[in-house]
């Protein structure tokens, strides 16, 4: 069978609106639920469009509830984890790139291998050691846990923009009177800026969205990030669905935000490849 | 003083044997050519050298001192990379002028430096342009502009000119070479390019599969090459091979012809050598004692000469002539052969029955 150009591009785009709809009515549902007043929540059948906008959740989220600190915490740990992701990450990436390193593959292999269980596996142990060193319910215990799942990830997705970035340009520049870690900073690093955006965007998301470390190794609501404060919200006798579903709002917006402004980069990190050099 | 010595490199890259036991020693002031195919380990040479390649053996000497262990920057060494190498965010004037500041010159003595190797390599205009925006050729004259920004103890160059167009590359070897003697500097420049070889050198090493073949002048890599290999590798259009036997006073071709031995030539009757002849040491318009017969295959017009392909049993013989030489495939004729310019290669070794000096 023959379409032509224009029923396909009809038949694309009714396809594409289905999956939108699919994919963004929970979100459309979150967001609704967030400016609704509490009885309208429950009201059946469900109101649409026919409701009292209101902001009260949205300012309980930061004044009443407590969650301004949750929110605070998952800043920190966040980007505290991700920062030092990037600081051991993109060396290490460089020098595996750069160097003949004995069984090199087979490191390789072993650092994504501690990627490949998930979380939830090596909780208990984590917590075990966590409770006899005095890291339980810490914000460091916290971050160091999001690097030390982060580095991996970095070494991995940093290698490949580094291997892009010709080994030449260090040569040169050692030549020119650098030395190798000059080199690596003032004409390799600048060219890894992109790669490092999105690798940090990817790692900022995982630390910012986990849970199960969180719930499990932070109990006090000083400690506690976002994630596992907003699923506190859920249980006991009432729930404050409004609460609940401007919480989660307020938390998907920074991760929204973020990858919007380095949209540029995460394309350019992904066609780094392409680029005539 | 820039003298570079280089001794027994050996180099392999998994299983490739990039070098295998490279000595060249390089004197003070020389313009040093390393010749040789594709692969042969030219630029694995030069990067050791400039102690950019970790080697399995050997030593660097450089004004006699070892730096083996010495860094890239203490070297004190020019590079043009093969692959020009520049830096792909800086304008070409940034390029020529980060060497000076890697080595904190100041800015006046930069802007000064810079000013007159782009006068001296003609890429004033280029300046602000950065690598994307310049051609390949463009490229390349900034690349040895930033190798010639400085006086470094010696320069390296690696194939500095395969990019350029025709004119442009033989406008440029004249500039090298001029740059060359007005600088009294110490050039190692590698090339696949024999011409450029011959006329720009004047110390040739011919390189093939990470060994030296041979080292000397250019007319005596041309003239005695060491052997067949470098014989066929060296001048153009390429010498003829022909193999054959002495016997007695004779050479006795496999195709049946006979040709007086050379009087330098000594060999034992039988022994399976291999006879190489120069174009120009080839003629079909003059008559000689010794000659070999054939047809005509075909004709090569380049303007100033002709290239006579003449088939002999199942050789083609390369002959020069004048361009006015006319003739027909198939035509029978006779082609004389200069037996004192002659080469003789041992068939089984390939090297060259002439001793250094023997002729
Ligand atoms: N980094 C490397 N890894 C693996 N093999 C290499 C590497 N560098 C060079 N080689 C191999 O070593 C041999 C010599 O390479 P080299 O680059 O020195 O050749 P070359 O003479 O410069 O050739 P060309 O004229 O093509 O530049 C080749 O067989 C090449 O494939
Ligand atoms: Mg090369």
């Amino acid at each position: 069978m023959r379409f032509s150009v224009r029923g396909r591009a009809v038949l694309e785009v009714a396809l594409l609106s289905v999956l939108a709809v699919v994919m963004l009515f929970p979100v459309l549902w979150m967001i609704e639920t967030s400016l609704k007043e509490n009885r309208d929540v429950y009201a059946v059948p469900a109101k649409l469009f026919n409701f009292d906008v209101t902001l009260d959740h949205y300012r309980d989220v930061f004044v009443s509830s407590g969650l301004s600190v949750a929110f605070l915490n998952s800043v920190i740990v966040a980007g505290a984890s991700t920062v030092l992701a990037t600081v051991l990450g993109v060396p290490a990436a460089w020098a595996y790139s750069r160097f003949a390193v004995k069984a090199k593959k087979d490191q390789l292999f072993f650092i994504l291998s501690t990627r490949f269980m998930p979380p939830v596996v090596v909780v208990i142990p984590i917590f075990l050691m966590y409770r006899y060193i005095g890291l339980i319910d810490s914000a460091l215990g916290l971050i160091l846990i999001y690097t030390a799942f982060n580095v991996p990830f970095t070494i991995w997705m940093m290698k490949g923009f580094v291997d892009e970035v010709p080994a030449e340009y260090e040569d040169a520049a050692m030549l020119d009177g650098y030395t190798r870690l000059q080199a690596f900073r003032k004409f390799t690093l600048p060219l890894l800026v992109p790669g490092i955006a999105a690798t940090a965007v990817f790692a900022l998301i995982f630390s910012w969205n986990e849970f199960v470390f969180a719930i499990f190794l932070t109990s006090s609501d000083e400690v506690r990030t976002a994630p596992p404060a907003i699923a506190g919200l859920i249980g006991g006798t009432t729930v404050d669905w409004g609460l609940v579903a401007a919480s989660s709002v307020v938390f998907a917006l920074p991760v929204l935000i973020f990858a919007y402004l380095v949209r540029k980069h995460l394309v350019a990190g992904v066609t780094l490849g392409a680029v005539r050099r | 003083m820039g003298t570079v010595a280089a001794h027994g490199l050996r180099k392999s890259f998994g299983k490739v044997q990039a070098l295998d036991g490279v000595t060249l020693d390089v004197p003070d002031g020389s313009f040093f050519v390393v010749l040789g195919p594709s692969g042969a380990g030219k630029t694995t040479t030069l990067r050791a050298i400039a102690g950019l390649e970790q080697l399995d053996a050997g030593s660097v000497h450089l004004d006699g001192r070892d730096a083996t262990g010495d860094t890239p920057a203490e070297r004190d060494l020019a590079m043009v990379f093969q692959s020009y190498a520049l830096y792909p965010r800086r304008t070409a004037y940034e390029n020529i002028a980060s060497p000076l500041r890697a080595r904190r010159r100041s800015p006046g003595e930069i802007a000064a430096a810079v000013d007159r190797v782009a006068s001296l390599l003609h890429i004033e205009r280029l300046l602000q342009r950065r690598p994307a925006q310049l051609s390949g050729g463009e490229m390349q004259r900034v690349a040895l502009a930033r190798a010639l920004v400085r006086s470094p103890r010696a320069f390296l160059m690696d194939e500095p000119l395969t990019n350029l167009d025709l004119k442009l590359r033989v406008e440029m070897r004249t500039e090298l070479t001029r740059i060359h003697r007005s600088l009294g500097a110490t050039f190692v420049y590698v090339t696949n390019d024999q011409v450029e070889a011959l006329s720009m050198a004047d110390r040739v090493a011919v390189l093939k599969e990470g060994k030296v073949q041979q080292i000397g002048t250019p007319a005596e890599v041309y003239e005695r090459p060491a052997n067949q290999w470098v014989a066929g590798f060296v001048g153009s259009p390429p010498i003829s091979l022909l193999p054959c036997q002495a016997q007695g006073d004779h050479l006795v071709g496999a195709e049946g012809w006979t040709l007086p031995r050379p009087r330098w030539a000594t060999a034992e009757d039988g022994r399976a050598l291999v006879l190489g002849l120069r174009a120009e040491d080839l003629s079909v318009e003059r008559r000689g004692d010794a000659s070999l017969p054939g047809e005509l295959y075909g004709l090569e017009p380049l303007g100033d000469r002709t290239v006579v392909d003449v088939r002999v049993g199942t050789e083609i013989l390369k002959v020069k002539a004048r361009p006015t030489v006319t003739g027909s495939p198939g035509e029978r004729l006779r082609v004389t052969v200069d037996l004192d310019r002659a080469h003789l290669f041992d068939a089984g070794t390939g090297l060259s029955l002439a001793k250094a000096g023997t002729r």
